[in-house]
């Protein structure tokens, strides 16, 4: 069974089987109180599917984008079961989960066109990624993620083309990730022998001021 | 149905002799500590200070970015310390404030994932209270109380009256502005020093003149002492070693550092000890406690060790890596609360940058 987590909007966490079906799922938007709910979020998955800790063998992490702060408490979360309970952990992209629902959704016969996956990054940016589809399960992420001032954002028609469907780009404002098809990317990625480095996707540094000296008290 | 996410966590199995893991993120030091009872076991720490030294001061998202970074190493590294398996932990204890908020809940993510993940229960408890809880752990064991604390880092300078580590602490005082290891970073960067201040002030004032120049004891003029007997001010203190300063560079006079350094530190060290010296005397508690990373400093040590013995106080003083923020004290007062049968936290608690010193754990 693998645990996936994911904080870079709000908080999602979902319990899913190797084979791919989801055992339990919770989630809230709330983008405020990713350590207050992150614990019992975990906590209730295990529950609702009659799981024990032990009995979970993968642990995902959304990697982001996302806003720091709250990012960062799933990733600790993740870092921390899977550290307990001694079992590999799965950096994800949270792009890739929206990515998948997306062209899970469509079918197999209409994912002629792109998409372009666009999320909050707060102080008036957004993050955002491309892909050209799915395969074998996995994303095909063809740019990003990134971030970028909204009305920066390239039009669909100026971004380079996505395998020959770039005048058919579908853009998606997503608002949530499902830790659910966390799960199914990471699964996929697992079997594909894809391994990511653990490393949270801030995309932007630290708020910092280089000190200029002390400044003077005597006018 | 569970609804309530408290009944998700089991209750503690062994009260007699619990063995704790304890994470400790509030400022730029991640702590994980594990101890038996009152048995030290294991005390990782690694600091994010050098990636803060370029800025003069700790930065909130440096600090926590660095928390992320260092938890699984530590965690490790504290299993294998104590030479104990994760399986064995009977219950998990975290800070959950005061402190840097977003550094706060990079610990507290882990932690109630790792209480979840091994079905064990967690406390949630103060971080200040924590740096009175190192004292158990030392080789004299615990302190007789009541006792008065005083608590000196770079992020926090408290006087707190301890009845009891896990049911009665009152908060006697507080700094109203700095706190006193700002201060020293602060008149560090005033010399041309580099941060972090205190070491560098201590070394350099060991050759300097602590009465060379009078700087002001915040706080203690009769009229201040009626509101704030106990509260500590450092900003008046590093405006007025600030102009002492510029006035001799705009003179085009020579600055003598290591005086400036000596009498800085004397006026810090001064306020500190006859604050704490007088809440045990008047209180008449006998017993004072230092924790915090100033503890450090040579010279606060010296006054407090005379002062204490001039008026019969009995002085505890935990050794360095007890003092500075780490994961052991977290770990020795969640096995305080739960050795005196005190209830574990639900799973919902969050980070309070403010929690009161009187809040010893939260439920
Ligand atoms: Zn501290």
């Amino acid at each position: 069974m693998i645990l996936a987590i994911d904080t870079s909007a709000g908080t999602s966490v979902a319990l899913v089987s190797r084979e791919g079906e989801v055992l339990a799922h919770w989630e809230t938007g709330d983008t405020m109180r990713h350590a207050e709910v992150v614990g019992s979020a975990i906590a209730r998955v295990l529950a609702d599917s009659g799981t024990d800790a032990a009995d979970v063998t993968l642990v995902a992490a959304g990697v982001g984008p996302g806003p720091f702060t709250g990012l960062r408490v799933g990733l600790a979360a993740a870092v921390a079961f899977a550290t307990a309970r001694d079992i590999p952990l799965l950096s994800t992209v949270s792009h890739d989960a929206i990515a998948r629902g997306y062209f899970a959704g469509l079918g197999r016969e209409s994912q002629a066109s792109g998409l372009m996956v666009v999320t909050d990054a707060r102080r008036k940016e957004v993050y955002w990624s491309v892909y050209s589809g799915l395969s074998d399960g996995i994303p095909a992420r063809a740019q990003g993620p990134a971030l970028a001032k909204p009305e920066e954002l390239a039009k669909p028609e100026e971004l380079e083309p996505v395998s020959g469907h770039s005048d058919s780009l579908v853009r998606i404002d997503a608002g949530s990730v499902s830790a659910a098809d966390l799960a199914l990317v990471a699964l996929a990625e697992h079997a594909a022998g894809i391994v990511r480095e653990f490393e949270p996707l801030y995309l932007r540094s630290p708020d910092v001021t280089f000190s200029a000296g002390p400044k003077r008290v005597v006018q | 149905m569970l609804s309530d996410p408290k009944t998700f966590l089991p209750e503690v199995s062994n009260r007699t002799s619990p063995l704790v893991l304890g994470i400790e993120s509030s400022c730029d030091e991640t702590g994980v500590g594990i101890v038996r009872g009152r048995h030290l076991l294991a005390n990782v720490i690694s600091s994010s200070m050098e990636q803060h030294a370029r800025y003069g001061g700790v930065v909130p998202e440096v600090a926590a970015r660095a928390h992320l970074e260092a938890l699984q190493p530590a965690i490790r590294e504290a299993v294998a310390q104590a030479g104990v398996s994760l399986a064995d932990i009977d219950a998990i204890a975290v800070a959950s404030g005061p402190g840097l908020a977003g550094a706060l809940m990079v610990g507290i993510g882990a932690a109630k994932a790792l209480a979840v993940a091994l079905n064990k229960p967690i406390y949630a408890v103060n971080h200040l209270v924590g740096h009175v809880g190192a004292d158990v752990l030392g080789p004299e064991g615990p302190f007789d109380m009541p006792a008065v604390a005083l608590l000196v880092s770079g992020g926090h300078t408290s006087l707190l009256l301890v009845r009891n580590m896990v049911s009665d602490v009152e908060l006697l005082g507080e700094t109203i502005d700095d706190a006193a290891g700002e201060a020293f970073d602060k008149v560090a960067r005033i010399l041309g020093l580099p941060y972090p201040g205190g070491p560098e002030i201590d070394r350099l004032a060991a050759e300097g003149d602590p009465t060379a120049i009078r700087f002001p004891r915040g706080l203690t003029l009769p009229k201040d002492l009626a509101a704030h007997r106990y509260d500590f001010s450092f900003s008046g203190l590093k405006t007025s070693v600030a102009r002492w300063v510029e006035i001799r560079r705009d003179a085009g006079e020579p600055v003598p550092a290591a005086d400036v350094a000596a009498s800085f530190r004397e006026a810090v060290v001064d306020v500190l000890t006859a604050k704490a010296i007088a809440a045990c005397v008047d209180l008449g508690t006998p017993r004072l406690l230092l924790g915090g990373g100033v503890t450090a400093n040579r010279r606060l040590r010296e006054v407090a060790r005379q002062r204490a013995d001039a008026e019969g106080i009995d002085l505890r003083i935990p050794e360095f890596s007890l003092c500075t923020d780490n994961g052991a004290m977290i770990a020795a007062l969640g096995a305080e609360l739960i050795m005196a049968g005190q209830p574990g936290s639900s799973l919902n608690f969050g980070a309070d940058s403010t929690l009161p010193a009187t809040l010893v754990h939260v439920t």
